[in-house]
């Protein structure tokens, strides 16, 4: 690019929009860095500045169920929650953005209702899911209602992921296997799914991490049992201790291996078909 | 036949999770509340004549439509010079898909517990407020940092600017560089790259990123409810009112409101833009 060669010095505008990027990444980490110091606290039990005497007492306190709420009851049930969404959202994401590869009758519709079912308030959801299951006699729980509730936002997403993967997909990959004599089967291991397969894992931590910190839909639909979102909301009320920033730190903690997990697993992927080429 | 196969467990799904639940809510919003006795199926529309007629409610809109555009500024001015510097600016691919990888990660972990941590920085005594106070800049805290229409936009901004970022960087990362190369040729000056080549290349990008910033904003009540101290409100907070009293009917009525709004401005997003076409191409 002539406005911006990629050699020679660098126009001003570079060091202009570096100063904003370094900004802004200040802005997105910094009070997440601020919460992560501050969750050692000391027993002053302050929630600012400065840091004294730093301890371990507020995770102790945290799995203290006496004091804060329920959060290790609302982890086991926010952990399997967001485990299910995510094994659904691939399996049903996956085989939609399949379907759309071609033209059917009411394909336009489907597609919109998902873009609808995306952008729809979370809390119009949550009342319309509440209200659904009271008229077929139901009780909401986390396993049933919130499910549904987590699965209409977290397919969308992922449908819009898997429409970015396959646009690269060239339908004349599959012809060529098809035109060596390779079998449907063959053509979908060896050839389909390892070009889909990063797609794949980006849809799944989508999944995974839109149910795992989903409020507004979690709100009316999860039933008596606390979700961590809502477990963490109710804190925000009632806990005036660093506790919450323990469960702030824990939480965030949890997100990162799970990311870290999903990133590593697509550059393993990557790094190897490299080498096997 | 194959694809009614793939796409029927989509189908199902919506039609379960997102269909049957907003025609319920539509319904609802007809029907009668009677204190004691609860909803009553009728067809009237008292809920709505209530809620237009209520200044409450025009002010509450009147205060989201506030918010969602101011952040729709500064989110899309943000968005679109931090995509225009990723792909335009930084030389390595892998470096620009490094620091791209920077800005989304924050995306994947908890709203709220990134709403909550704005507390020890804004706060009274917080790393702002006593940093200007050491630096001999002011002598009292400010008090509008926190707990005011300030520190909502900025909770806004902290938590959607990512929803900008990624659909402009896609439209971004698609343009051929040769493109602006010709401008240059043509004798196009560096504004006039990024107005007429970069700009208009870019409008799907813009849509979809609007499209997301607009809908949550319009939809929240969390970070309204959590930064602004329960100062300010929301369409939403509304709907939250009167499920405290489960009002359903007035709360269906209201949320139905909102939805028709939001969906009208989806509409007219679509009308702008093909995003299916420039999605599946």
């Amino acid at each position: 690019m002539a406005a911006n060669p990629s050699y020679g010095p660098r126009p001003w505008t570079f060091y202009v929009l570096a100063t904003l990027f370094a900004l802004f990444v200040v802005f997105l980490y910094g009070p997440m860095i601020a919460v992560l110091i501050l969750s050692f606290q000391g027993p002053s039990a302050s929630l600012v500045f400065p840091l004294r005497d730093p301890s371990l007492m507020w995770f102790d306190e945290l799995f203290n169920p006496r004091r804060v709420g329920d959060v290790v009851g609302a982890f086991s049930r926010s952990l399997p929650l967001a485990l299910m969404v995510m094994v659904l959202t691939v399996l049903i994401s996956v085989s939609a953005g399949f379907a759309f590869r071609r033209r059917f009758l009411g394909s336009s519709l489907i597609f919109y209702t998902a873009i609808a079912s995306l952008i729809v308030p979370g809390l119009v959801l949550s009342i319309g899911t509440l209200v659904t299951f009271r008229y077929l006699g139901l009780s909401a729980s986390w396993y049933t209602s919130a499910l549904g509730a987590h699965l209409s936002w977290a397919l969308p997403f992922g449908l819009l992921i898997m429409f970015a993967v396959l646009g690269r997909l060239n339908p004349s990959y599959e012809e060529a296997a098809y035109d060596l004599g390779a079998s449907r089967w063959q053509t979908l291991k060896d050839v389909v799914v390892p070009i889909v397969f990063p797609g794949m894992i980006a849809v799944a931590l989508f999944g995974f991490t839109l149910s795992y910190d989903e409020f507004p839909r979690s709100w009316l639909t999860v039933g008596t049992k606390n979700t961590l979102p809502l477990e963490i909301w109710t804190m925000t009320t009632n806990v005036t201790s660093p506790a919450l920033y323990a469960l702030g730190t824990v939480t965030t903690v949890v997100s990162f291996v799970v990311i870290a997990l999903a990133l590593g697993s697509i550059v393993i992927i990557q790094r190897r078909r490299s080498t096997r080429e | 036949m194959a694809s009614y196969f793939q796409v029927a467990p989509l189908a199902l799904v919506l039609l379960m999770f997102f269909v049957v639940p907003v025609a319920l809510v539509t319904a609802v919003s007809f029907f009668r509340y009677q204190m004691l006795v609860g909803i009553v199926p009728d067809f009237t529309l008292k809920n709505y004549i209530d809620l237009l007629s209520n200044p409450t409610t025009w002010s509450l809109y009147l205060s989201t439509v506030k918010f969602t555009l101011i952040v729709l500024i500064i989110t899309f001015a943000l968005g679109f010079w931090i995509a225009y510097f990723l792909v335009f600016h930084v030389r390595n691919l892998v470096t620009a898909i490094g620091l791209f990888l920077l800005c989304t990660i924050p995306f994947w972990t908890s709203n709220i517990i990134r709403m909550i941590s704005w507390r020890p920085v804004l706060g009274k005594e917080g790393l702002i407020n006593s940093a200007l106070i050491s630096a001999g800049v002011i002598h009292q805290p400010l008090n509008w940092l926190l707990y005011s229409d300030f520190s909502v936009v900025v909770a806004y901004v902290h938590l959607f600017t990512l929803f900008m970022i990624v659909p402009i960087f896609n439209s971004m990362a698609r343009i051929d560089k040769s493109m602006l190369e010709a401008a240059i040729d043509a004798g196009a000056g560096r504004w006039g790259v990024v107005w007429n080549v970069v700009l208009p290349l870019c409008k799907t990008g813009i849509a979809l990123g609007a499209l997301f910033v607009i809908t949550l904003v319009m939809g929240d009540f969390f970070v309204v409810n959590v930064m602004s101290g329960g100062l300010s409100g929301s369409a939403t907070s509304g709907i939250f009112n009167d499920l405290q009293f489960l009002n359903y009917p007035r709360a269906a009525a209201n949320a139905v409101i909102l939805l028709v709004i939001v969906l009208l401005i989806a509409a007219s997003i679509f009308r702008l833009v093909d995003v299916r076409k420039e999605l599946v191409r």
